[in-house]
């Protein structure tokens, strides 16, 4: 099956499907830049001053951190991975079957591989630059205590590339978007609300701290707070990587197959 | 590369897990040459099309095109063909330009030779003064032109269209085939596929009739014509509805007799010589037509009149 990717025309060939995502967003991009830098303005303002306000006067510090700064990375994580999703589920099914400009690109020198590894890099890509504008934003709320906190993008990119490839899989094996609105609503919500991104685990009664430790987004938040404030283990901090490397590999084994399904077959 | 064969296929299979889409099909096109497949709904012409368009790779059989093997060639091979899908695929909103210009790059073609030819593709489909509207706003005659202009952004050797015209007036139809006719004589090879029989007396040198995943029929339209119908066609209409009983005594002045819902048609040699048969032995038709045979005929003979969806 993969004789034909390793032919001499083509390692570069993934980089052209990358260029063409990049050279659609440069061309539809001026929707998204505002809320990218508003949003985290607007989130850390609200919660993180206001209801910040609140836990403070209730019960001092959380974890050694005012409320804002404990949240700040967790703003990061789940944004990043709400990229990884928002560009994967639809788009891909669109891409595949509604508009079918995979289709086109299948009939070009291009393998679906190489589309799928175009599309995987670009929305990493984009997430890299996202985080580069949240790391700023949540700097100039002074959240930043470690010089760890530079590889927060890298984290960033990697959270949004761990929920993006098993996710792109999925919607290019798809045949409506049916379940789509179902994983936003029991998968992607849920784990906004309860991967220790508000509260520190601690704060879970014992019997659910391992299940909460279970999530994937889980460890996307610890690992960006522990960047953030210098702090976190080894084994931890090679942990939370190791299962996000996890996704990212599991679903983009998944991909090449269910891409080539798709387009090829 | 055997002779100025541009494609070779031999055998050729595509099964779907019990389903066999294409029986085991050969054929091969010449360098120049403009081929059509003509068959109903489901008779196995997509998949076809995308194998010979080094996409789906056959489950059985040998297929070569430009004497290269598309199971270890596919993207050298891709890299010399244009394809015209059934769907538009185009970016609805980017521009007219950029939709050209972003798909030559999956070619890894250099930025200026791409704005080149952008314009001349432009010219070529004439939506030159469209270049910088977004897609969405085009025309379906229009956005079908492009996609045929996307198609060649690569000069390609071997264009492949998978219904070119269909969903399109009659003008946007003949100014398509007027480009097609020009590709043909610039020596670009033509694999077409259609339900329209007078584009494919139009355009294809050569065709094949599939039905049920395997070829019915092959040849020339004039050869087709000759071999499987007779020159002429005369359709009759009766007041009565019992068009039945007419089959009988219509028969002897008729090499094929086929009975309508609605008509008779006799397929003869001579119409007017037989339309003056008919009425001398008294036989009284409330109208008569009489025509030549057309790929029409030999279309419906061959894959039958029954719906197929």
């Amino acid at each position: 099956m993969t004789t034909s990717s390793q032919t001499t025309l083509g390692w570069s060939r993934w980089r052209r499907s990358w260029w063409y995502h990049a050279t659609f967003y440069s061309q539809t991009w001026r929707g998204t830049a505002a809320s990218t830098v508003l949003f985290p303005i607007f989130f850390l303002a609200s919660l993180g001053i206001g209801v910040g306000h609140l836990v403070s006067a209730h019960s001092g510090l959380v974890q050694g951190q005012s409320f804002l700064h404990f949240i700040a990375p967790s703003l990061l994580a789940t944004t990043t991975m709400q990229m990884g999703e928002s560009e994967s589920l639809w788009p891909v099914l669109a891409a595949v079957k509604w508009i079918r400009n995979y289709h086109a690109a299948a009939a070009t020198p291009l393998e679906p591989e190489d589309i799928l590894t175009g599309k995987l890099t670009w929305v990493a890509t984009r997430s890299l630059a996202t985080g580069v504008v949240y790391t700023i934003i949540i700097g100039c709320f002074g959240a930043l205590q470690s010089w760890w906190s530079l590889t927060l993008p890298l984290i960033g990119a990697l959270i949004t590339l761990a929920f993006a490839a098993p996710l792109v899989a999925f919607a290019a094996s798809a045949q409506s978007d049916a379940s789509f609105t179902t994983i936003y609503r029991f998968a992607i919500v849920p784990m906004f609300l309860f991967s220790a991104t508000f509260y520190p685990l601690s704060a879970y009664p014992g019997y659910l701290r391992p299940v909460v430790q279970f999530v994937p987004l889980y460890h996307g938040v610890a690992l960006a707070r522990s960047a953030a404030f210098g702090q976190g283990s080894l084994v931890a901090t090679t942990c939370h990587v190791g299962v996000l490397v996890m996704m990212s590999i599991g679903g983009i084994l998944w991909g090449r197959r269910s891409m080539r399904r798709r387009l090829v077959d | 590369m055997n002779g100025a064969h541009v494609l070779e296929a031999n055998q050729l299979v595509k099964r779907f897990g019990d389903f066999t889409a294409v029986k085991e099909v050969s054929f091969a096109i010449d360098q120049g040459e403009s081929f059509g497949f003509l068959g109903p709904n489901g008779a196995g012409k997509t998949s076809t099309m995308r194998m010979i368009s080094a996409v789906s790779q056959p489950s059985s059989g040998r297929l070569s095109i430009f004497g290269l093997d598309p199971r270890t060639h596919g993207p050298e091979i891709r890299a010399r063909l244009g394809v015209v899908p059934q769907e538009d695929t185009l970016e609805l909103e980017l521009s007219v330009r950029l939709n050209l210009e972003m798909f030559g790059r999956y070619f890894d073609l250099p930025r200026k030779l791409l704005r080149e030819r952008a314009s001349e593709l432009l010219e070529f489909a004439q939506l030159s003064d469209r270049a910088n509207d977004k897609v969405d706003n085009l025309s379906g005659g229009m956005k079908r032109r492009l996609t045929i202009a996307r198609a060649l952004i690569n000069r390609p050797e071997l264009l492949i269209l998978d219904e070119p015209t269909t969903g399109l007036d009659p003008q946007a139809r003949h100014l398509l085939w007027e480009r097609l006719y020009r590709l043909k004589r610039e020596g670009v090879t033509l694999i077409i596929t259609t339900h329209y029989m007078d584009e494919a007396e139009q355009l294809c040198d050569r065709l094949v009739v599939m039905d049920h995943g395997t070829f019915v029929a092959e040849g020339a339209p004039r050869e087709l014509i000759a071999s499987h119908s007779t020159r002429e066609v005369v359709e009759l209409r009766f007041s009565t509805d019992s068009h039945e009983g007419l089959h009988d005594r219509l028969a002897p002045f008729a090499r094929r007799v086929e009975v309508l819902p609605d008509r008779i048609l006799l397929y003869v040699d001579e119409g007017d010589d037989t339309l003056r048969e008919i009425h001398a032995a008294g036989i009284a038709p409330t109208s008569a037509l009489v025509r030549r045979s057309s790929l029409e005929d030999v279309f419906l003979r061959l894959t039958g009149r029954t719906l197929v969806d």
